[in-house]
């Protein structure tokens, strides 16, 4: 059988040594009449060989970018990711490993997840950083709660409405049954006006949450809306590209007090949507009231440097109900990738990917809207590395002339629901641009529209 | 054999001007950035991330890791973890292109390979659980008894039932009570019976018309088969309330017995453990939860369906959804791992698991008996507790000791001081993929601990890198990054 390693002999072995007569009789403590007494349902067993070709054959129905010129994104992007992170990231002593609880068996994650947490705040210019959540939504959702915490306000929360769709959906199902009031500031022109902000904001209002580039794309005023939350003593949250911080000021730079991102364009594929990266940073003065694994340096019994788990009595495993997060696993792997990653690429690396997504595409942002029949949806917005379009014969007539053509792009916005959201939002399609892309692919794709 | 001087830190590493990528010059006109976004919105210095070659991260992280035991290297019966073997054509499949590759928006139609494998990955997780309704979207098991409470939650209200209790007992684990408290129910902690079980009494006079959720482990936290688990159910029901099933422990019942079959109206798996997602370290996991037909429609959406007459797989959210509880749909590279194993022992060979993980389990508790005491239950599942509390009053000998102890040996430390309902606790899970003979020689290593000098064993582990880290240090003045880099 596979992966099992005690033979028939062994087994009847073994029984003897415990005082039972047979594998059936281990589970004499499961009462007669609760038993399964029939085998499961399921297709038989497969060795790896065939398994393999079954698999193989599921991946080729579906159309990647193999056949596909990925120009999609909506929070998930197609980033180069160097062959160093995966040999990393394929090794068992990571992968195989558990949470690291045991500091003297686990010292590699320890000082890998301490210098994730050190390359996150030179990142963001944030003081302190978590080990990892699970994803860029429920980031949103934790950082929520934390400056419900800090402020004392557990009644009222706002969030741009150029955050992205699902994000908001995660925050409201988190926070909707706590009779916490989820506050949405009308997106009409694909970033909001300071002044509606402003108006949206009171003092019983714990955080705002602020996506910059946004959704759409296209960068908000967040040093100005940071002031306004500061103005009403609630948090600035701010949810930001990590990538973009390659060029773009950092929120740490503007007085974020919590920040928080996907960090899924950090070397981790794709993979249809997960596992990705949350990731989690704050001011100092927060930090004892933070969500998640935090590793901290400290000495040894013989004074040698080491990492442990720190600040564990907030987690649920010591708090339980007082817990500031039920959060119990993070990202580990993800987390490793996007250390080995960032280390990879430093300073001038994020700089450059950062430049080169966004100088693509504005180039591919002039020539698409020089289609006839092609605009983009906010005109006047700068953006960074992705920008709505909006097609007269509709989303669906671009979106299926692009993929004719060899082209995903993507999402059409008219795929989610918005609140207080523009009609125009219905005829809007995302376009995202990397460092990957390159401008024979983008004419390439003019020219099939034009067509 | 490890490099110390490579392992110092990333930081110290870093030296201006070298470069671990590079990438292409631009293909498109240029503009100047400052044309393209508002200067205001421009960083005026780089990022302080640290300046190293290619060569650097390797050789630093490879030594890194080599500062961990792993399920790959050494014997790792961490109670509660289900530290199994991870197979390596997981890895290989999961990163197959049109899966590794495949953006969450593209069009379902290109998509159809992909959402087949979840949709039968849901028919499956169904099937062995014994509850028909299935979302993958869960992240965790923390994440999945959440959007469990979400759903009952919805289901009371849309009832016109306000019910504001979830109860649990003292052994649970601590996401339980976490999850239940962001979930904005008030926590009930039941006590445990002398022999480590629900307290049948205790759960009696909690029941109300206020409970909405009992939540409950089963097998449970001391490896012990709920045995009135039918009755328990039985009374949550009769006070109108619903029963939670933490699947944690699902790697002793598979085809044995089925949460659904024996009063469970919603679970939660950890694919991570019982289907070998692996633990990356902390993570990710995956932990979709399986419910009854009447909970179906109020699961988070999308969930995967499938349209027999037009051969087709769809994404759908359920008519009363709870919303979303994360991004996209799920961990699911983690559940495509899942899927694998699945498909790779079937029926037969998941029932075997569990047959030999249980065995596993009771032979190591059965040779380590009389110097190691379980203090609850005959015969364990596929996990036993024992107490080194003799030991401990006897010379100072304490689980922490010998868990430590045990690492200078080459075999990972047992889960320690859990459950809390167990003094000096000791939780072993050997887990299916182990042999007779690595059992043998743990229990022999550990009988040989047991016999050494108390004081030595305070000290240890004496062969590890480091030993006994001082986290009283580390939580009074948090050093939580490394210097920036000059």
């Amino acid at each position: 059988m596979t992966y099992l390693f005690n033979t028939p002999d062994q087994q009847q072995e073994m029984l003897q040594t415990i005082g039972v007569d047979s594998l059936e009789a281990l589970f004499s403590t499961i009462p007669s009449e609760l038993r399964l007494n029939r085998p499961l349902d399921m297709h038989p067993a497969l060795t790896e060989m065939e398994l393999q070709a079954h698999v193989t054959k599921l991946a080729e129905k579906n159309v990647g970018p193999g056949s596909r010129v990925c120009m999609l994104g909506g929070g998930a992007y197609d980033h180069f990711i160097p062959a160093a992170v995966d040999e990393i990231a394929r090794r068992g002593e990571f992968y195989t490993a558990y949470t690291p609880y045991q500091a003297e068996a686990s010292q590699g994650s320890l000082q890998t997840f301490f210098e994730f947490q050190s390359l996150i705040c030179q990142l963001t210019g944030m003081d302190v950083s978590n080990a990892s959540l699970y994803e860029g939504g429920t980031c949103v959702s934790e950082a929520a709660f934390m400056a419900m915490r800090v402020t004392n306000r557990h009644d009222r929360v706002v969030l741009l409405g150029s955050l992205h769709p699902e994000y908001r959906q995660v925050v409201e199902t988190y926070l909707k049954h706590l009779n916490c009031e989820v506050v949405i500031v009308p997106c009409e022109n694909g970033c909001v006006d300071p002044a509606e902000v402003e108006a949206a904001m009171n003092d019983q209002t714990a955080c705002l949450v602020i996506q910059h580039p946004n959704f759409f794309g296209t960068l908000e005023e967040a040093e100005q809306l940071t002031e306004i939350a500061h103005k009403y003593g609630a948090l600035s949250v701010v949810s930001y590209d990590p990538i973009s911080l390659g060029i773009l000021k950092r929120p740490g730079d503007y007085g974020a007090d919590i920040a928080i991102a996907e960090g899924q364009s950090l070397g981790t594929p794709l993979q249809f949507g997960g596992p990705y990266l949350g990731l989690f940073s704050c001011s100092q003065k927060f930090v004892r009231r933070m969500p998640g694994r935090l590793i901290g340096e400290t000495v040894d019994r013989k004074g040698n440097r080491c990492y442990v788990l720190n600040l564990q009595a907030r987690e649920q495993h010591i708090r339980r109900d007082k817990a500031t997060s039920n959060i119990c696993s993070n990202q580990g792997l993800i987390a490793i990738r996007a250390a080995v990653y960032l280390s990879l690429l430093g300073k001038q690396g994020v700089r450059e990917v950062a430049e080169l997504s966004c100088q693509k595409a504005h180039y591919a942002a002039d020539q698409l809207s020089q289609i006839e029949g092609i605009d983009l949806l906010f005109n006047d917005r700068p953006f960074f590395k992705e920008f709505a379009l909006s097609c007269s014969e509709g989303s669906d007539f671009l979106l299926r002339k692009a993929r004719e053509a060899g082209f995903d792009l993507g999402p059409e916005l008219s795929r989610f629901e918005y609140n207080n959201g523009s009609e125009r939002y219905q005829t809007g399609v995302l376009v995202a641009i990397t460092e990957q892309r390159t401008r024979e692919e983008i004419d390439r794709l003019v020219m099939a529209l034009k067509a | 054999m490890r490099n110390q001087l490579a392992t110092e830190s990333l930081f110290a590493l870093s030296h201006q001007g070298r470069r671990g990528a590079r990438f292409p010059a631009s293909d498109v006109p240029e503009k100047p950035l400052d044309e393209l976004i508002p200067k205001s919105a421009l960083s005026t210095e780089p990022t302080g991330l640290p300046e190293v070659t290619e060569s650097d991260v390797i050789r630093h992280f490879v030594n890194l890791s080599t500062l961990n035991m792993c399920v790959d290297t050494h014997f790792y019966p961490l109670g509660s973890c289900t530290m199994k073997y991870n197979p390596k054509r997981h890895e290989r499949l999961a990163g197959l292109p049109g899966i590794v590759d495949l953006h969450p928006y593209q069009h379902t139609a290109d998509l159809q390979g992909m959402l087949e494998l979840l949709y039968e990955t849901q028919e499956m997780l169904a099937e062995i659980s014994g509850l028909p309704a299935v979302s993958i979207q869960p992240a965790a098991g923390a994440q999945g008894e959440f959007t469990a409470l979400l759903t009952a939650k919805a289901y009371f209200e849309a009832r016109g039932e306000k019910r504001t209790k979830v109860l649990f007992p003292n052994s649970a684990h601590g996401t339980n009570p976490a999850s239940a408290a962001i979930a904005g129910f008030d926590c009930v902690q039941l006590a445990s019976s002398k022999e480590g079980l629900v307290d049948l009494e205790d759960l009696k006079a909690h029941l109300d018309d206020q409970t909405a959720v009992f939540m409950v482990t089963n097998p449970n936290t001391l490896g012990l088969f709920e045995k009135d688990i039918k009755q328990i159910a039985q009374m949550v029901h009769d006070a109108g309330g619903l029963v939670y099933i933490d699947g944690a422990n699902m790697n002793a019942i598979l085809g044995y017995t089925r949460p659904g079959d024996f009063g469970g109206d919603m679970m939660h798996y950890n694919v991570h453990k019982t289907f070998t997602g692996p633990h990356g370290a902390g993570g990710p996991g995956s932990g979709p939860i399986a419910v009854r037909d009447f909970l179906a429609d109020f699961l988070p959406g999308p969930v995967i369906k499938y349209n027999s007459a037009e051969n087709e797989y769809t994404l759908e959210n359920p008519p009363k959804s709870i919303g979303r509880v994360r991004t996209f749909y799920g961990n699911i590279g983690i559940l495509v791992r899942g899927y694998c194993y699945l498909r790779t022992l079937g029926a037969e060979g998941l029932k075997a698991v569990s047959e030999n993980a249980v065995l596993n389990a009771n032979y190591l508790k059965a040779i380590l008996k009389d110097v190691l005491p379980v203090p609850n239950g005959d015969l364990c599942m596929h996990e036993f507790v024992a107490s080194a509390s003799k030991t401990k009053a006897e010379n100072g000998i304490s689980a922490m000791d010998i868990a430590k102890r045990l690492l200078d040996f080459g075999f990972h430390a047992p889960t320690v001081y859990f459950p809390l309902v167990v003094p000096e606790a000791i939780m072993v899970e050997p887990t299916e993929t182990e042999s007779k003979e690595t059992l043998d020689a743990f229990a022999e290593t550990l009988r040989n601990i047991l016999q050494e000098d108390p004081e030595f064993l305070h000290q240890a582990p004496h062969s590890t890198a480091i030993s006994r880290p001082d986290e009283v240090i580390a939580a009074r003045n948090p050093i939580l990054k490394c210097c920036a880099p000059q």
